[in-house]
C-alpha cells in the first residue's frame, strides 16, 4: 500500500515540477531572454561555488563518520598487509593533493569566470611550457608510485620462506575446506575424480598416496603467530577468491589451476579482539568473487593462535585417511562428522 | 536506397560536381517506413539509437534501484515486489538469484546498451557528417543494419528477462565455469545462451557501425577538413571506432568459445570440476584464458565509453568558455594514447588470478602510464575554462560536472591499478565506487551534455531549461552522495555483489550507509525519469529554436538549416578554412570554421 502511497507523491512531485518549469520558460520570455540568462548564469555559478565548500565539507564529515570503521583504523594483522598499509598512505596522500588542487581550480574558475559583458576573454591555445609541466610532473609522481607498488608487489609475491606452515583451502559453492599437511608437512595427491563427499573424500584425495594418509581436513582454518604461512588454494566448481581483508590479502581458487599466497599472521585472535576492542572479533574468510546465489554466504573463519594452542588443537584432530578407513569397514554410516559442514547446502 | 547513399557519398568527395538535385529540396516522398524505421538517414539513426538507449537505461537503472532495495533495507518486505515478480520477490523479498540477475543485467545493459550503442552510436551517427561536412555515412545501408543489429540483440537481451529460469546471474564479466555451468547457477541455464547470442549480435552492430565511422571521417571530409582541423568530437568517436573494431571481435571470439562449452562439450574454459557432486569430464582448459579474451574487450570498453564523453565535453567547454579549447594537439595526442594504452592493460583486471607476478608488473607500469595523458586533458579543460566567459547552460553544466567526477574517479584508479593495493582493493565497495564514478557517471555526463547541446540540432526545438538545471544539481550531488561513501566500505574490505552482510562480523558496520545510499539512488532515478520527460516533451512541444546557430559555435553542424534534411545541406557542402575553436581572437566572439582566414588575423 505504501508502494502506491510513494508513487503518487512522486507523480504529484513530477507534475508540480513541470508546471513550474513550465511556467518559468514563459517568463524568461517575457522578462527578455538575455535577463534571463543572466540571472541563471549567476545562480548556476554561485551554486557551483556552493558545491565545493559543501561538498568539502560533506567529504569530511563522511570521514568523520566512517573512519573508524575501516580497516585503516586498525593495524594489517599480517607483515604484507602492513606494506599495502603504508603504500595506501603514500597514494592516499599524493592523490589527495591532486584532488583538492584539481577540483578547487575547476569550482573556482567556473564561479570566477562566469559569464559577464564586461569580460573579454584571454585567447590561450595552447603554451608548450605548461603543457610540458604537466606532461613531466604527474610522470614523475607517477613513477615513484609504481617504483613503492612494484618494490612491495614483488616482495609479497616472492616465495614463501622454506620453514612456512602449509595450507590448503578449497572452495567450493559455498564454503570453504581445509586440508592439512600432517606430520610429514607434504600434502598428499589429489585427483578431482575420486571425489566423493558421501564416502568421507569431500576433496579428491587419492589415498593410494602415502603422503595423504595423515593429512588433516578441517573446516576451519588454524594459523601460528608469527610463523610464516603459505595457502594453496583450490576450487572445484566456478572461480572463488580467498579474501583475507585483515591481512589484506586475496587470491583467486580458479578449478584446475591452484594457486599459492604467503604471509605471516601478527597478531593472534585474542590480541586482535584487544586491538580492535570487539569481544566478537573473528578473522574471516570471505569469498570475493562472484560464485552464484550463495556468494554472499562463503565465509570461513581463521584462528591465529600461539604454538602451543596450534599444536593441542592439532592433536585433537584425526587424519581424514584413519576416519575414511574406519568407517568404510562397517556399513557406510553418515561419515565425515569430525571433518567438516560442507554437506550443509546454503540455499 | 543504396544508389542513393552512394551518390550522396561520392558528392561528399567531389566538391566540384553540381549535387543540386541531390540536395533535401527535391527529395520524393518518403513514407513512414523509410523516413523513421528503415531510414539511411545518419541524424534519424542516431535518434533511434538515442531512444533506445534511453529505453534501456530507464531498465537498467530501475534494477539498480530494485537490488538497492534488498541492500539498503534487507529487513523489510516490499510486497508489491511479489505482485509484481512472482517467485523472483516471494514475500516481497527479492530472492537471492533475483539480486544476482538484477545486477547482471543492470552492468550488461548499463555497459553495452547504453553507454556503448546509446552513446556512441547516437553521437557518432548525428555528429560525424555534420561535424567533417557530409551528406550522409559512408554506408547509409550499413549504418541502417548496425542499429537493426543493436535492436536484434536487444530483443534477445529482453526476452531473455523472462525466460523462466532467469537471466544470466554471473556478474556482466560472465566468468566461466559459473557461467558456462548450468548446474551452478540457474542464471547459467537458458538466460546465459540468449546473453551470450544478444552480444554477439551487439558485437555484430558495433563492428558494422564502427567500420562505417572509420571510412566516414577518413574519406568523407568536405573540402579543407584537415585532420587538425577536426573537432575534438571527431578525434574522439574515430579513436572509440578503432578501439571498437580492434577489440569486440575478441569478445566474440570469448563468447563463441563459451558457447561451445556451454554445448558442445568442449573444454576450453573447464578443466576438473566437480559441481554439487557431479563430476564432470573436461580437463585440460583454462578459466584464465577467457578472463584474457574478456578483459582485452573488456578493458578498451571502458574507453569506448569515455573517449565520446571526453570529446563531446571538450567540445562543450571550449563553446561555453567562449575561448579554445586549451592544447588542441595534446588533447589529441592524449587521446591517441589513451586508445593505444587501453589495448596494453587488461590484465589489470586479474592481478589476484594467480597471474605471473612478473607479467603483472608491467600491467601495473602501463595502467599507471595512462594516468599522465589523462592528466594532460584534466589541467587542458581546466586552463580552457581559465579566463573563460562561461555560459552555464545545461549542456555546459555537464561538461563541468564530467571533468569532477572524471578527476574523483580518475584518481582513484591510480589505487586500483597498482597490483599491490589491488590485493587488498579488489573486488570490494571500492571498485565499485571507482568505475561507478569514472565510468558510469562521468559518461553519462557527458551524454547528457551532449544530448542537452545538440538537442537543438537534432529536433529544432530546446530542452526545458528549469528542469535541465535540477536534472543536473540532483544528480552531481546525489552522484557524489551514492558513491563517495563507497569508498570507505571498499576500505574495510566490504565486498561486492553480496546480497547481504549481516552474518559477518568484519562487514556489518555500514547498514546505515547503504539504506542512505539506497533511498538517494532512488531520487537520482526519480531525477532521470524527469530529464526523460523532458526530452520527450520536448520534442513535440519545447521552445523553438529560431537561428540556426543558438549557441554561437564554429563548427559545421550549426551552418545547416535549423531542421537539416536527408543531405543536411541544401546546396554545396561548405568549405572549411580555420580549425574549430577560433573563440574570443581578435576581439571576435567566435569565427566559424567556414570563414577564410582574414589578411590581417592573428595566429594561433
Amino acid at each position: 500500500m505504501s508502494g502506491y502511497f510513494i508513487l503518487a507523491i512522486l507523480s504529484l512531485a513530477f507534475i508540480v515540477i513541470f508546471q513550474i518549469a513550465k511556467a518559468s520558460e514563459y517568463v524568461s520570455v517575457l522578462k527578455g531572454e538575455e535577463k534571463a540568462f543572466k540571472q541563471n548564469n549567476q545562480i548556476n555559478a554561485f551554486l557551483f561555488i556552493l558545491f565545493l565548500v559543501l561538498g568539502l565539507a560533506g567529504a569530511w564529515w563522511c570521514n568523520e563518520l566512517f573512519y573508524s570503521r575501516t580497516l585503516l583504523a586498525q593495524p594489517a594483522a599480517s607483515d604484507h598487509g602492513e606494506k599495502i598499509d603504508f603504500m595506501l598512505w603514500i597514494t592516499i596522500i599524493v592523490t589527495g593533493v591532486v584532488f583538492l588542487l584539481t577540483q578547487i581550480l575547476l569550482f573556482w574558475f567556473a564561479y570566477k569566470y562566469q559569464y559577464s559583458e564586461k569580460r573579454t576573454v584571454f585567447y590561450f591555445p595552447h603554451n608548450n611550457k605548461l603543457e610540458l609541466l604537466w606532461t613531466v610532473v604527474p610522470a614523475i609522481f607517477l613513477t615513484v608510485l609504481v617504483g613503492f607498488g612494484l618494490f612491495y608487489w614483488f616482495k609479497i609475491t616472492g616465495d614463501a620462506p622454506k620453514d612456512s606452515q602449509v595450507v590448503e583451502i578449497t572452495g567450493k559453492q559455498f564454503n570453504w575446506m581445509m586440508r592439512y599437511p600432517g606430520k610429514d608437512n607434504v600434502l598428499g595427491r589429489k585427483n578431482y575424480r575420486l571425489t566423493d563427499a558421501s564416502s568421507g573424500n569431500a576433496l579428491g584425495v587419492d589415498w593410494e598416496d602415502g603422503a595423504s594418509h595423515d593429512d588433516i581436513e578441517a573446516s576451519e582454518m588454524h594459523l601460528v603467530v608469527n610463523r610464516p604461512v603459505q595457502l594453496v588454494i583450490n576450487a572445484q566448481d566456478v572461480i572463488h577468491d580467498v579474501g583475507l581483508v585483515h591481512f589484506r590479502l586475496k587470491m583467486d581458487a580458479v578449478p584446475g589451476i591452484p594457486t599459492t599466497i604467503w604471509f605471516t599472521p601478527k597478531y593472534t585472535t585474542s590480541e586482535m579482539k584487544q586491538i580492535t576492542k570487539n569481544k566478537d572479533f573473528v578473522y574471516e574468510i570471505s569469498c570475493d568473487q562472484m560464485c552464484g546465489s550463495g556468494h554472499y554466504s562463503m565465509r570461513g573463519v581463521i584462528v591465529v593462535e600461539t604454538q602451543e594452542e596450534y599444536d593441542a588443537w592439532l592433536a585433537s584432530k584425526k587424519p581424514q585417511y584413519l576416519t575414511v578407513k574406519e568407517n568404510a569397514a562397517p556399513a557406510v554410516t553418515d561419515t565425515a562428522a569430525t571433518t567438516s559442514k560442507p554437506l550443509a547446502q546454503l540455499q | 536506397m543504396s544508389t542513393e547513399t552512394v551518390s550522396h557519398a561520392h558528392d561528399a568527395t567531389s566538391t566540384s560536381h553540381s549535387h543540386e538535385e541531390h540536395g533535401h529540396d527535391h527529395h520524393h516522398e518518403e513514407s513512414f517506413l523509410t523516413k523513421y524505421v528503415f531510414t539511411t538517414d545518419h541524424k534519424m539513426i542516431g535518434k533511434q539509437f538515442l531512444i533506445t538507449g534511453i529505453i534501456w537505461a530507464i531498465i537498467g537503472g530501475l534494477f539498480s534501484v530494485l537490488f538497492r532495495l534488498q541492500l539498503g533495507y534487507p529487513d523489510s518486505t516490499f510486497p508489491i515486489l511479489e505482485d509484481l515478480f512472482g517467485k523472483w520477490a516471494a514475500g516481497g523479498r527479492i530472492s537471492n538469484e533475483f539480486y544476482y540477475a538484477l545486477v547482471t543485467m543492470h552492468g550488461t545493459i548499463l555497459v553495452f546498451f547504453v553507454l556503448t550503442a546509446g552513446l556512441s552510436g547516437t553521437f557518432a551517427n548525428i555528429l560525424i557528417p555534420l561535424q567533417i561536412g557530409a551528406r550522409d555515412m559512408a554506408s547509409g545501408f550499413l549504418n541502417m543494419l548496425s542499429y537493426w543489429f543493436f535492436f536484434l540483440a536487444s530483443v534477445v537481451m529482453f526476452a531473455s528477462l523472462f525466460i523462466q529460469t532467469g537471466p544470466a546471474s554471473g556478474g556482466w564479466t560472465i566468468y566461466p565455469p559459473l557461467s558456462a555451468l548450468g548446474q551452478a547457477s540457474e542464471g547459467s541455464k537458458l538466460g546465459m545462451d540468449f546473453w551470450l547470442i544478444s552480444m554477439a549480435l551487439f558485437i555484430v552492430s558495433s563492428l558494422l557501425g564502427g567500420l562505417n565511422y572509420i571510412s566516414t571521417i577518413l574519406n568523407l571530409r568536405t573540402k579543407g577538413m584537415s585532420m587538425t582541423r577536426m573537432p575534438l568530437t571527431m578525434w574522439a568517436i574515430f579513436f572509440t571506432a578503432v578501439l571498437g573494431v580492434l577489440s569486440f571481435p575478441v569478445l566474440l571470439s570469448g563468447a563463441v568459445l563459451l558457447l561451445f562449452d556451454r554445448n558442445l562439450g568442449t573444454s576450453f574454459y573447464l578443466s576438473e570440476i566437480v559441481v554439487k557432486g557431479e563430476i564432470l569430464p573436461n580437463e585440460g582448459g583454462s578459466a584464465i584464458l577467457f578472463q584474457h579474451l574478456f578483459w582485452f574487450l573488456g578493458h578498451p570498453e571502458v574507453y569506448i565509453i569515455l573517449l565520446p564523453a571526453m570529446g563531446m565535453v571538450s567540445e562543450i567547454l571550449s563553446v561555453n568558455s567562449r575561448k579554445p579549447i586549451f592544447g588542441y594537439l595534446a588533447m589529441v595526442g592524449s587521446l591517441f594514447a589513451i586508445a593505444i594504452l587501453a589495448f596494453l592493460v587488461w590484465a589489470h583486471h586479474m592481478f589476484v588470478t594467480g597471474l605471473n607476478p612478473f607479467l603483472g608488473a608491467f600491467f601495473v607500469l602501463l595502467t599507471l602510464l595512462i594516468a599522465v595523458p589523462s592528466a594532460i586533458k584534466v589541467f587542458n579543460w581546466l586552463t580552457t575554462l581559465w579566463k573563460g566567459n562561461i555560459r552555464f547552460t545545461p549542456g555546459m553544466l555537464f561538461a563541468i560536472g564530467f571533468v569532477s567526477l572524471f578527476i574523483s574517479g580518475g584518481l582513484t584508479g591510480i589505487f586500483l591499478g597498482n597490483s599491490t593495493l589491488d590485493i587488498h582493493l579488489h573486488d570490494t565497495y571500492f571498485v565499485v565506487a571507482h568505475f561507478h564514478i569514472v565510468m558510469g557517471v562521468a559518461s553519462f555526463f557527458g551524454m547528457f551534455a551532449g544530448v542537452y547541446h545538440w538537442f537543438p540540432k537534432m529536433y529544432g526545438r530546446y530542452l526545458n531549461n528549469t528542469m535541465a538545471y535540477i536534472h543536473f544539481w540532483v544528480t552531481l550531488i546525489g552522484a557524489y552522495l551514492i558513491f563517495w561513501p563507497m569508498h570507505y566500505s571498499g576500505l574495510a574490505g566490504m565486498p561486492r555483489r553480496y546480497t547481504d552482510w549481516s552474518n559477518w562480523q568484519s562487514f556489518n558496520q555500514f547498514q546505515g550507509m547503504n539504506s542512505f545510499i539506497s533511498t538517494v539512488a532512488m531520487i537520482v532515478f526519480a531525477v532521470q525519469l524527469l530529464f526523460v520527460f523532458n526530452f520527450f516533451y520536448s520534442i513535440f512541444k519545447g521552445r523553438k529554436v529560431q537561428s540556426e546557430n543558438p549557441w554561437g559555435a564554429n563548427t559545421l553542424e550549426w551552418t545547416t538549416p535549423i531542421n537539416p534534411g536527408h543531405g543536411n545541406w541544401p546546396g554545396d557542402i561548405p568549405e572549411v578554412h580555420r580549425w574549430p575553436y577560433d573563440y574570443g581572437k581578435d576581439g571576435r566572439d567566435f569565427i566559424p570554421q567556414t570563414e577564410p582566414i582574414g589578411a590581417n588575423e592573428s595566429k594561433h
